[in-house]
């Protein structure tokens, strides 16, 4: 008897004791992508906090969802605050109505909403498209930096008329704002448009429209900055869903968008490994660096944390034509429809971890892997792809080596 | 004054035995309605009537057969999820009244009034009257467990060794699950045999369980309120358990549980497909060598689910639990007589959308796995006392790295 109350008393003593030791540990911070930028105030992740909690939070139909949507979550589409995966991809669409892009509103565009509430009808792409594209969803992280990059410092980098004839011209994309857009003290409009710098062809200026957007075009969410529901209007007889009006305020997506802001850099791995320093060089040295630029510094921010900071984006957030190869004849702003905004780097080379162990890379998620996606660059990006193809085996390691410790 | 006060002593008198008389005369009645029960719709006086009622006539005779009793069960929690501590907290997750009639032989009542959480959450869960024809054949009618699996019916805390409930009974079968209906249960014995059957109408689960705030096909999100009142498509449901049990080895139940869920017609008139769940469970019980025990339950569900958010969510999951509950002390403790202690494991998992991506081929996951050792001490048959250390894996849709979950629970459980 007694050795039974022993191994008893032992059991307890051990899970007592080893308390620390048996519960899961943090992960890596190198690993992940998800958390917030250092030193904010507490008030300041409060905030995050509340926006993280909106960020993951699941619409169900009382709350609101639909009646047409893609997604029913932030999280849904950007899994661990990363890129998102080909299952949940929006389709955009449209068509020119002789030189002018029509998104064709009147026919649902420029967005599909492939999902419906019960018994209301999803969508379908209509007839008559010019073109259409499939975006994956990119990752979130870091974007509170890019957003307080100054114009000056993105019209730096442009170069229309490939004044340098690297053949790489980069130029802004330029949008009319929202009526809700409040300008900050570096923005430089242009005939009352601003430089975009968010989306796939970069047309949203700032995160609050770029989180106001993607509540109403990819979960039929409605907020005080979008009070009109969406509806089918092809057979939906301009019905919606049965909640009332906004279904979330503004604070709730000013949250969202500063849980966004206040996302920490993507991390680094490996950085000093020679391969890795090998790959980086080689990255530079064959042109890919002409817009996938390595550095940036941003400007003041309301939020201290953000403000001055030098970075590693890997872009130049600039329009480039990248060729047919990747040219889905659609288009957004004032972008052409071969023209992409350069995609940050940063954090790709933890891109499978949200993407279910596989990568699924470009825009559409056509690659699988780095050396895929480079083979598709074209355009502009033609004579890096050649002097990638011409690098040895071992440089071409040494260069996707590098891409994983991004 | 002499006449006034012998008239007054008159008056007393007449009172005292005419109240005395008619008290002999009611308690004559009372044994007469023991033997022939007073029918309750016939009353002397309508404003009579809220005292008119069996129960008070039988209190007042001593002879009442109602049966108060219960079980409460509180823990304590302490997780953490992949580093970060949610802290240590206390829970008193439910109370629940049970009242008990024999309203007539053969016919008896019983109901289940619970508190989850203090009084976040009040739900009769149980309130049936059941009327036996012979043991083989019961009427049930009112508000009753849904026979899915075993633990629906007979989720008592003290009577579990574990903390919290098995998670492929509140994430995949909605327990509890209580629905208005009614049906027929029976037993047929045999040699150490038993058989036993429960088959019901119920009003059903509603169109909550998909396009909810859970994101996911989830049949708990069915539990509309409304379906006390009434079926939200005028189709009921039917759920129906039958088990064998042998008396030496083990007792194996299968359930089915199906019906249409959605709200596809609208005053009689079409307005969406009508679209059906189907519940399949298998469960178990067995004591191998009268020592170890072992129960568990498999559980598999098909939903149908709309063509337009089919992608999105699972029209098929399942999920299962084992308990291994070994004792290891049976002795006399602190003077408590008869103190079991066991030691427990739980293996379980559920997997809330089974399936593959059309657009790449890839499994999809949105899977949980779990496993729970613990120990339990029962000072007596019906208290518990109980502590747990819990390990989820927890992946995502897109079967991204897990997340790892792991918590200490110290807690108790008893009837009263």
């Amino acid at each position: 008897m007694k050795s039974k109350f022993l191994l008893i008393a032992s059991i307890i003593t051990f899970i007592v004791v080893a308390c620390s030791k048996i519960m899961p540990p943090e992960p890596d911070p190198e690993a992940v992508l998800a958390g917030p930028v250092e030193d904010l105030s507490p008030q300041q992740m409060a905030n995050h906090i509340k926006g993280d909690e909106e960020f993951s939070r699941v619409f169900g139909v009382s709350d609101g969802l639909g009646p047409i949507f893609v997604a029913a979550s932030c999280e849904s589409c950007h899994a661990g605050d990363g890129k998102g995966h080909p299952s949940t991809t929006l389709t955009r669409f449209g068509k020119y109505n002789g030189p002018t892009w029509d998104p064709m509103i009147s026919e649902g565009g420029p967005q599909l909403q492939h999902f419906s509430i019960s018994g209301y009808p999803a969508e379908q792409v209509p007839s008559g498209i010019f073109g259409m594209t499939r975006l994956v969803a990119p990752a979130v992280t870091g974007l509170g930096y890019l957003e307080a990059i100054e114009d000056a410092a993105i019209l730096a980098l442009a170069d229309a008329a490939d004044a340098n004839a690297d053949g790489i011209s980069g130029v802004p994309s330029y949008i009319a704002p929202p009526n809700y857009f409040i300008a900050k003290y570096h923005h430089q409009p242009v005939a009352g448009k601003y430089i975009g710098r968010f989306g796939k062809k970069a047309g949203a200026i700032d995160l609050t429209q770029q989180t106001a957007n993607a509540y109403l075009n990819d979960i039929g969410i409605t907020s005080d900055f979008n009070m009109q529901d969406l509806y089918n209007v092809q057979t939906g007889n301009n019905t919606g869903d049965n909640v009332p009006d906004p279904e979330v305020s503004a604070s709730t997506v000013h949250n969202v968008a500063f849980y966004m802001r206040t996302l920490k850099l993507p991390p680094r791995r490996n950085a000093k490994d020679a391969k890795v320093l090998q790959g980086e060089q080689i990255f530079l040295n064959i042109g890919c660096g002409g817009c996938h630029t390595p550095t940036l510094t941003t400007g003041n921010s309301d939020i201290a944390a953000l403000s001055n900071k030098v970075i590693h984006p890997y872009t130049d957030l600039l329009l480039h034509d990248m060729g047919n190869e990747l040219n889905d004849n659609y288009t957004e702003g004032s972008a052409q429809p071969a023209e992409w905004r350069t995609p940050p780097l940063w954090g790709i080379g933890l891109t499978k971890d949200s993407q279910g162990g596989q990568m699924f890379l470009l825009h559409d998620g056509r690659a699988k892997t780095f050396e895929e996606a480079i083979n598709y660059h074209g355009g502009e990006s033609s004579g890096s792809r050649t002097a990638f193809q011409n690098l040895t085996q071992s440089e071409k390691e040494a260069l996707i080596k590098f891409l994983e410790s991004l | 004054m002499k006449i006034v006060l012998h008239n007054k002593f008159t008056l007393l008198l007449t009172c005292l035995f005419l109240i005395f008389t008619q008290q002999v005369k009611a308690q004559s009645d009372t044994l007469k309605a023991d033997k022939h029960p007073k029918d309750s719709s016939q009353i002397t006086t309508q404003q009579g009537a809220i005292y008119n009622r069996p129960f008070i006539n039988l209190a007042s005779t001593g002879r009442l057969s109602l049966a108060i009793g219960g079980y409460i069960e509180g823990n304590t929690n302490y997780f953490v999820t992949d580093g970060i501590k949610e802290g240590f907290s206390m829970q008193l997750r439910r109370t629940t009244i049970f009242i008990y009639s024999t309203v007539a032989r053969r016919i008896k009542f019983l109901s289940e009034i619970e508190f989850e959480n203090g009084t976040k959450e009040i739900n009769i869960e149980f309130a049936a009257l059941d009327f036996e024809i012979n043991p083989a054949l019961n009427f049930r009618g009112g508000i009753i467990m849904s026979p899915i699996g075993a633990f629906n019916v007979n989720h008592d805390g003290p009577r579990w060794e574990f903390i919290d409930r098995p998670l492929v009974t509140t994430q995949i079968i909605p327990s509890t699950l209580s629905e208005a209906g009614f049906g027929f249960h029976g037993r047929f014995f045999g040699h150490n045999k038993v058989f036993t059957y429960d088959a019901y109408l119920v009003n059903g689960l509603q169109d909550g369980i998909i396009l909810n705030a859970e994101g996911r096909t989830f049949l708990q999100e069915g539990k509309h309120p409304d379906r006390f009142e009434k079926d939200n498509n005028g189709e009921p449901s039917f759920v129906s358990r039958v088990a064998f049990n042998h008396r030496k080895f083990a007792e194996v139940g299968l359930s089915f549980y199906g019906g249409a869920y959605n709200s596809y017609r609208i005053n009689g008139i079409k307005v969406d497909d009508r679209r059906t769940l189907g519940v399949y469970v298998v469960d178990f019980y067995s004591v191998i060598k009268k020592k170890l025990n072992i129960k568990g339950e498999l559980v598999y569900v098909n939903v149908e689910i709309p063509q337009s958010v089919k992608p999105f969510l699972g029209n098929r999951q399942w999920g299962g639990y084992v308990d291994l509950i070994y004792p290891v002390l049976k002795r006399t403790v602190l003077k408590y007589e008869n103190t079991v202690v066991n030691l427990n494991l739980r293996l379980e998992a559920v997997d809330y959308n089974v399936g593959e991506f059309s657009e790449t081929g890839q499994k999809i996951f949105d899977e949980i796995k779990a496993v729970v050792g613990g120990i339990s001490i029962r000072p007596s048959g019906n208290t518990v006392l109980r502590a747990n250390y819990r390990y989820h894996w927890t992946r995502d849709i897109l079967g991204n790295p897990s997340v790892r979950t792991a918590g200490i629970q110290v807690g108790f459980s008893s009837y009263f």
